[in-house]
């Protein structure tokens, strides 16, 4: 670690503290208010579990929807995203370039224009828009470009190349090289990959919004629907099963992630 | 390349392909088009209608002054706590990068403890002069909820990067009498600059979009996601709708395809 002991940074400092202040009160602030009974009067009104009772009454399905939905985006964005980061990895031509930069799209345009599309598109088929298939659909195109080039640059590592290159004068099929060789050394960037669609497919609200019908919520468009309709206090206790219940779960993950990476990586 | 690879290449591309072009290329296609039903004038209702242009403006402009305030805030404590050794640095750095997993709505609803009509600033200020201050729903509301959600990328950004700065310029340029302001002139911001500009983009193409917490602010102070929004779902303006997406698209990708090719030229370096 890299320290200046010789200078002194008093500015700085002022705009640190400043902004970790900024930056962390309101988190205790909605901790609390979720804790309290009357937020108006603060603590001196005591501390309840009252809050959290309703929101897991009305909002409670709302947690495995989202954790379950964003499972399947990961495996989703894995089968279609890994073969095809190979081919761009491995492909000059001008077509692929031409369509990685069409894939990232997504990432540019606004999560609303996506979702407009989406329901123009396939609104009329019912079937299909009352089944989280059509939010999942959102999460995968939205998701897909960071799977994509995550795994991609990892398929471009020279020694990869003259690995599979080896293997093949040996004589082993596409599969067997595939199953074999690369995937296994580009497992660390697979499971980094898995681990940021997971996050983003958790949290998605822009396009999830306007895909999501009465039966099909998600936790952020849980939070939405609590926050415009209830008392602070219900909106803060379901931030706080937000905290409780997600934030966990990224740690866990992210420490996952890292072992994975320290046992497998090069 | 033989001819046995090419087809194995496309195999593999081909799901994703297939996946992209079904419920992206040809949705989005389609949103192109739309607006076309109802004249060629529905393609530029943002420049010709007041209104819209002014939530534009509106857009754009909160935008540009969340991008510069984040960047200078977050340079600063990212250069920060790159230099600097503490206790519980890392679980600081851990807690100021969480609100990156957190969704929007999330944000605009902490803005809403803050200045809400029962929030902390209107209590404080009711019991110190005897008014209740709000300003979530308007234009501060609205900046310190994007400046919220822009803050964690830059620290992260900026932690990272200024790790991996040249520590001897800076002290050559201090051995030779340079002012501290000067060493930030003449040594950080050359140093930074790649990163400013590629982190300044993406700060702005995210809280142009930014739909979630302008939702749950349900502003006074119209952005262009929630003219959208109002559009498609409460006029049922399908046309106007596209027109719209398609101008916020534009903004926001010709940002990061400027930033892009800007990034890559030697002359920014």
């Amino acid at each position: 670690m890299r320290t200046h002991t010789t200078t002194r940074a008093p500015f700085l400092f002022a705009v640190t503290a400043i902004v970790s202040f900024f930056m962390i009160s309101p988190m205790l602030l909605s901790v609390m208010a979720g804790l309290v009974n009357n937020y108006s009067v603060g603590l001196k009104s005591g501390l309840t579990t009252r809050w959290f009772g309703e929101v897991w009454e009305v909002y409670g399905g709302t947690v495995g929807w989202s954790l379950a939905l964003a499972l399947v985006c990961v495996a989703c964005t894995i089968v279609l995203g890994v073969p095809c980061a190979y081919a761009l990895a491995r492909s000059r031509s001008r077509a692929a370039r031409i369509f990685e930069e069409l894939l990232t799209l997504p990432v540019a345009v606004p999560g609303l224009a996506t979702a407009l599309a989406l329901i123009l598109a396939y609104g009329q088929i019912t079937a299909f828009r009352q089944s989280f298939a059509f939010i999942l659909v959102g999460h995968i195109v939205f998701t897909l470009p960071f799977m994509v080039r995550t795994v991609a640059s990892a398929f471009q590592r020279h020694d990869l190349v003259a690995l599979e290159e080896a293997a093949r004068t040996l004589g082993a099929s596409f599969r067997q090289r595939f199953m074999g060789i690369l995937v296994p050394a580009v497992f660390p960037a697979i499971v980094a990959g898995s681990l940021m669609v997971f996050t983003l497919s958790v949290g998605e609200f822009n396009l999830t919004w306007m895909l999501h019908t009465p039966l099909t919520r998600t936790l952020p468009v849980g939070l939405a629907d609590s926050y415009a309709s209830m008392r602070l206090e219900v909106g803060s206790a379901y931030t706080l099963v937000f905290f409780i219940v997600i934030l966990p779960v990224l740690w866990g993950l992210q420490s996952l992630a890292h072992l994975l990476q320290k046992r497998h990586g090069t | 390349m033989k001819s046995g690879q090419r087809w194995l290449l496309l195999g593999c591309a081909a799901p994703a392909a297939a996946f992209f072009l079904m419920f992206w290329l040809l949705p989005v296609l389609r949103l192109l088009a739309l607006p076309a039903d109802k004249g060629w004038s529905t393609y530029f209702a943002v420049l010709t209608d007041s209104r819209y242009l002014q939530s534009m403006l509106n857009t754009v402009l909160l935008s540009l002054g969340v991008t510069l305030a984040t960047l200078v805030l977050g340079g600063a404590v990212g250069v920060y706590l790159a230099r600097r050794d503490f206790v519980a640095k890392r679980v600081l750095l851990s807690l100021l990068t969480l609100p990156l997993s957190f969704p929007g709505v999330i944000v605009g609803f902490f803005v809403i403890l803050l200045g809400g009509r029962q929030g902390l600033v209107a209590d404080l200020s009711d019991a110190l002069v005897g008014k209740r201050i709000t300003f979530a729903y308007g234009l501060l509301g609205l900046f310190l909820a994007y400046l919220y959600f822009s803050l964690p990328r830059a620290i992260a950004t900026y932690a990272a990067a200024a790790e991996s700065m040249n520590l001897q310029l800076e002290e050559a340029a201090r051995s030779l009498g340079a002012s501290r302001l000067r060493v930030v002139r003449d040594v950080w911001l050359p140093e930074l600059a790649p990163t400013t500009l590629a982190c300044g983009a993406i700060l702005f193409a995210t809280s142009m979009g930014a739909f979630g917490t302008a939702f749950t602010l349900a502003s006074k102070f119209e952005v262009i996601p929630i003219t959208i929004y109002n559009e498609f779902t409460n006029y049922a303006n399908f046309a106007l709708a596209a027109s719209l997406s398609i101008a916020l698209g534009v903004v926001t990708w010709l940002v990061l395809f400027l930033a892009r090719h800007f990034g890559a030229s030697p002359a920014v370096r």
